[in-house]
């Protein structure tokens, strides 16, 4: 068998710390270390993938959803015999192939972390956690929502009785807003250049 | 008085999540002279899943806008955070600035196009460190008055907190500083073998069944080592074991119904604090077991 390394230069070169994956000597440190390992949610280990990007096997590495299961626990970075910063490779490939469209758009993780998550945050400048929680419910239709709502209901009530969870889910801009959106659009007008986007 | 520059973080925000956390932090830091000057404006640091929508430039420009505006207000004061993805978050952002030249340099490209500018040397810390570091252990300990005599409790580091950077020059696999907290306020740190195992994170709102997983094995671990409560100095792993209990109950059939708590809220009630500067009628499951120590 014969290695086709394009696949491995696009991640060395376009992918966060992806580069670090040429330093990998397949011990399986890290798949032993992975919380999520133990309960079988993954079926690559951190090992195997990066061994998959060095064999070519772009569409298996990039379709994958075993990066999505990455809870940052930093268990792999800090036991890594070779110092490799295997969690930020991880989210790299992930990032890379939300990038790229490969990565299932309904992806638990994926949809959550850019389209919930993160279009939270760029909405206002801050968390806002009531909303942030709203749109996670809701987000399968308004049945699931409200089945997704009446399930943790006691939960929500807590957190509220305890003043640590708005009872509507609104917020305001922070002050300097303007400034802040600015900075946002050329850091992605940077990004996507380096990105092989724009 | 110390005084430092703060990072609050979106979850110790009024009616945020982590409101106990931030209400106690307050009154630890007054009973202790230490004055936390809050960033005017702040942003959120993008925490643990940020990488997903945000790349790399977008992402770091969040803490980048911090520093900035930290070092407009306070100076070269040093950054503490409370919140451990906030503390990670601004460690991580200050490394690559400090050593990647290309990355400084598109960070602050889009800083300009705010108005502002960072050109680095504020020293970013966690709330714990200055604890550490700066008020020190002999100190701590001098403070209390009324020792938690005969309470249990896990001492519960979680992850980031303790990884990649960690605290203290304590180790990784098994951090001895959140024990030698607990025991300074009187109380008995148990043994405890999911000291540093991970909550699932940010994944309790994407796997929540996996993450209840974890979560289950943790809090059994601690009930099974005889334990009152769990301490942890993360927003996280509290919010995670606590509110979630009724749901591993329902999944696991188990039947928990143990108090996780803040080490600065066990301190300030060592410290002579009432229930309220504590911020334990700010607790989902009661903190019952407390109300003999007030």
């Amino acid at each position: 068998m014969t290695y086709d390394l394009t696949f491995a230069k696009e991640v060395y070169k376009n992918s966060e710390e992806g580069h670090w994956i040429k330093m990998c000597m397949q011990c399986g440190v890290c798949a032993g270390s992975c919380p999520l390992g133990f309960l079988g949610a993954w079926k690559y280990s951190p090992r195997q993938i990066f061994q998959m990007v060095r064999a070519g096997l772009r569409d298996e590495v990039l379709t994958s959803s075993d990066m999505w299961m990455c809870t940052s626990c930093y268990n792999c970075i800090v036991r890594c015999p070779r110092n490799l910063p295997i969690t930020h490779i991880i989210h790299g490939l992930a990032r890379y192939a939300s990038v790229q469209g490969k990565a299932d758009p309904k992806q638990p993780t994926h949809q959550f972390a850019k389209d919930i998550f993160w279009e939270n945050i760029v909405a206002t400048g801050r968390v806002g956690e009531a909303a942030l929680t709203m749109k996670l419910y809701f987000k399968d239709g308004i049945g699931e929502g409200i089945k997704q709502g009446l399930e943790m209901k006691d939960s929500a009530l807590g957190m509220l009785k305890a003043k640590r969870l708005k009872p509507l889910p609104f917020r305001g801009k922070i002050k300097g807003y303007p400034g802040f959106k600015a900075m946002l659009n050329k850091a992605f007008e940077l990004e996507n250049k380096k990105e092989g986007k724009a | 008085m110390k005084e430092y520059s703060f990072f609050p973080g979106c979850s110790s925000e009024h009616n945020a999540s982590a409101a106990n956390m931030e209400t106690s932090v307050r009154s630890l830091c007054k009973m202790l002279a230490i004055q936390l000057n809050e960033i005017e404006d702040w942003n959120c640091c993008g925490a643990s899943i940020g990488y997903a929508g945000g790349g790399v430039i977008p992402r770091l420009s969040l803490s980048a806008r911090n520093f900035a505006l930290s070092k407009q207000q306070q100076g070269d004061k040093d950054l503490v955070a409370t919140c451990a993805a906030c503390w990670l978050s601004m460690r991580e952002t200050s490394e690559r600035l400090a050593h990647e030249p290309e990355v400084k340099a598109k960070v602050n490209l889009a800083l300009k196009e705010g108005g502002l500018t960072y050109d680095g040397g504020i020293k970013t810390r966690h709330l714990v460190e200055v604890l550490i570091e700066d008020v020190g252990w002999d100190t701590m300990k001098a403070k209390v008055t009324k020792p938690l005599s005969g309470l249990k409790a896990a001492g519960y580091v979680g992850c980031q907190t303790n990884r990649p950077f960690g605290v203290a020059g304590d180790s990784f696999e098994n951090p001895q500083y959140l024990d030698r907290m607990i025991a300074l306020t009187g109380a008995t740190a148990i043994p405890f073998a999911k000291k540093v195992a991970c909550c699932g994170g940010a994944l309790m709102f994407s796997e929540q069944e996996k993450s209840c997983q974890l979560t289950r094995d943790i809090i059994q671990c601690a009930v099974d080592g005889g334990a009152d409560c769990i301490v942890t100095p993360c927003p996280v792993c509290q919010l995670n074991l606590e509110v979630y209990q009724g749901k591993i109950n329902q999944l696991f059939g188990t039947s928990f119904n143990i108090p996780i708590l803040y080490y600065s809220q066990l301190m300030v009630l060592s410290y002579g604090g009432s229930w309220t500067d504590a911020a334990l009628h700010q607790q989902v499951v009661p903190a019952d077991v407390m109300k003999k120590f007030v």
